[in-house]
């Protein structure tokens, strides 16, 4: 079994789809010779030449669109936004065009495109360079959203979304690239819709996305010391959801957290929260609990960036208020 | 509809059929606001009458496997491609039979087999799009050229500039035919362009750009053919500047209170391509009328075909979210 980083298992995907398929191609700026701004695509222009990783113009609109246009003639391709910030550039070509074509044309076209985009707080990158936007696209009817957390997570995911005949939106968290995992030599796709237990436990259910999912995990090591059993769940596709099994989960622990790292209010979490009253409303021992960022913008100086933003402790103190203790701060 | 043989020469029955394709798209607009002012057709409407020159035109130099893109006014331009009158009007119907099965509406006209990749009610919207169909054949080594559609307001807008600087740099089989009508809504070019020549916004970005008479369906369809060719031989996209008039309001109902009657009067008059070719072709009044009732029939025909169409059912608005 190769270790793989994040970053790497990305490049897996891409390298392994495109080797079988010349339907597949990938572009974004400054993916050819400088291999992405975080690194991810580097190597690949070497192995496929300059027409399938294709760099492009500081262009969103023209970016996306042009997948989109690509991908309505049956290629497959994937369009890298270098930030997820950017994709507000490229937000009328994916909500009024990629998420739509299928549905206004009666169903006689399908927008098989990927849209690969990062973002992320912890490196002070300021207000338009770190932003969590996922909840502006799991609203849109017509898409769908993955946001994975793990290396093989993110391989299988990414291989299943390019082989999605819908548009998907790929998140990944500049946090991660570096972590690493074993993971088979036979990539294995991951369908989309289909939640990941990462741990067991009785007492509460942490549902979480992203970097939120290892601090959920660094959360759940700390209360199971503290004799509070702590179940970890990855949604990793965040439209369609799975919402069997975020559900079951919680009638199993009858206690809910959700965390993300993106705004609390008007969150991805919210839905969550209002999926698990409605389908666990009669097992629930306390509120849901929900943990994510403090309503402002991200800014620069680190202490006001760690400050916003949420960290193991704020899971923590949130899976503690679900079980009447009161051990950390209050949260948001 | 038969393809133009002779390639880049028209025959008189050639140009006979044009007319009768551009009167049949007049008829037909004129039926659109007959039915709407009749409270039958939901929706927005915009009608192409005055530009029939530029859908036929350009349609008609097409070849088998070329792709369009159209705009918010696009009956024309679907006609023109190919889709029958009454798959258009059971859409305008919102009827199952409707080239986009009611899912649509008029702005978002889709004709898929026949290689209409859809009508957009965003202005400038579908340009990319198409540019990144134009990528996909490059990529196939399929000679196709991809067509995009739109009018001079949709030069301002950013995706404009952004598909003709990408379409340039990547070289790929596109053509941009800009339908200026000198009108964005009811904003006169003088206010919403610095410039007059609305070529060189292509020149800009270093593409082959051709200004076009949009009333002469013969110009039209020579300039589309000359450009087809450039793009479909790998030389590049091209710019086609139509100058082409619009002799109704933006939308059926517009009262037009941004430009005088006598302007509209005399716009009428000396630029309607359906006169100018009736003058061309010397076409006798018995010649026109025995057109006229055939296309009238057929638009006639259409709309009893949409009316005893099928509506869709309520929750069928669930379905083609997801492939």
């Amino acid at each position: 079994m190769p270790e793989l980083s994040y970053r790497e298992a990305v490049r897996d995907a891409l390298s392994r789809a495109m080797r079988d398929d010349e339907d597949v191609f990938i572009m974004g700026e400054d993916i050819a010779e400088m291999g992405g701004s975080m690194g991810v695509t580097q190597g690949m222009l070497d192995e496929f030449g300059p027409e399938r990783v294709r760099n492009s113009p500081i262009s969103e609109m023209a970016l996306a669109g042009a997948a989109i246009g690509a991908a309505m003639q049956g290629m497959r391709p994937v369009a890298e936004i270098m930030y997820e910030d950017f994709l507000t550039l490229a937000t009328e070509q994916i909500v009024n065009q990629a998420a739509k074509h299928r549905y206004m044309s009666g169903g006689q076209l399908s927008v098989p495109v990927t849209f690969r985009t990062q973002g992320g707080a912890g490196w002070s990158p300021g207000a338009q360079h770190a932003q969590q936007l996922e909840a502006w696209f799991v609203h849109i009817p017509g898409l769908k959203v993955v946001f994975a957390s793990t290396p093989s997570d993110v391989r299988g995911l990414l291989w299943s979304s390019i082989y999605d005949d819908n548009p998907v939106i790929f998140f990944e968290h500049r946090t991660l690239y570096g972590i690493k995992e074993d993971v088979p030599d036979e990539l294995e796709p991951i369908p989309l819709g289909e939640a990941r237990v990462h741990r067991p436990g009785e007492d509460v259910t942490v549902i979480a996305t992203g970097r939120l999912v290892h601090e959920s995990l660094a959360a759940a090591e700390e209360a199971e010391q503290e004799g509070v059993s702590v179940e970890v769940v990855d949604p990793r596709t965040l439209q369609p959801l799975d919402e069997d099994a975020l559900v079951s989960s919680v009638k199993k622990t009858n206690r809910c957290v959700v965390a993300h790292e993106a705004v609390t209010r008007m969150g991805f979490g919210a839905e969550v929260a209002a999926v698990i009253q409605y389908g666990a409303f009669d097992w629930l021992d306390a509120p849901i609990e929900r943990v994510g960022a403090k309503f402002a913008p991200l800014p620069f100086a680190p202490v006001m960036e760690e400050f916003v933003v949420p960290h193991s402790r704020d899971v923590l103190d949130a899976i503690y208020r679900t079980v009447g203790r009161s051990n950390g701060s209050d949260g948001n | 509809m038969a393809k133009v043989e002779q390639k880049g020469t028209l025959s008189k029955s050639d140009l006979r059929e044009f007319f009768r394709e551009m009167l049949l798209i007049r008829r037909f607009e004129e039926k659109v606001e007959e039915r709407f002012r009749a409270g039958e057709l939901p929706g927005f409407l915009h009608v192409a009458i005055g530009q029939e020159a530029v859908a036929v035109g350009v349609c008609r130099a097409l070849e088998e496997g070329d792709i369009i893109g159209s705009t918010h006014r696009a009956h024309g331009h679907t006609l023109a491609k190919g889709t029958t009158p009454n798959e258009l009007m059971a859409e305008l119907y919102g009827k199952l039979e409707g080239c986009s099965h009611g899912y649509g509406g008029s702005m978002h006209l889709y004709d898929i087999e026949r290689g209409n990749m859809g009508a957009n009610a965003v202005v400038g919207g579908g340009l990319p799009a198409i540019v990144g169909a134009a990528l996909a054949f490059k990529f196939r080594g399929e000679p196709r050229v991809g067509v995009a559609f739109f009018g001079d307001g949709a030069t301002n807008i950013g995706t404009f500039h952004e598909s003709l600087n990408l379409a340039q740099l990547w070289q790929v089989p596109a053509v941009f035919v800009c339908e200026n009508n000198h009108w964005a809504e009811s904003t006169p070019s003088w206010q919403h362009m610095p410039i007059e020549d609305i070529s060189q916004r292509a020149v800009a970005f270093g593409m082959k750009a051709v200004k076009v008479d949009g009333q002469d369906v013969e110009a039209v369809y020579k300039a589309a053919r000359r450009a087809l060719e450039h793009a479909r031989g790998g030389k590049g996209p091209v710019f086609l500047a139509v100058n082409t008039y619009r002799l109704v309001g933006h939308y059926i109902g517009d009262p037009q209170v941004y430009r005088s009657k006598e302007e509209l009067e005399q716009t009428r008059e000396t630029q309607d391509p359906i006169q100018h070719l009736r003058a061309r072709l010397e076409l006798s009044d018995d010649e026109v009328e025995e057109i006229d009732r055939e296309v009238q029939e057929i638009v006639d025909t259409a709309v009893d075909f949409a009316k005893s169409g099928t509506d869709p059912k309520p929750e069928d608005a669930l379905k083609n979210v997801y492939a």
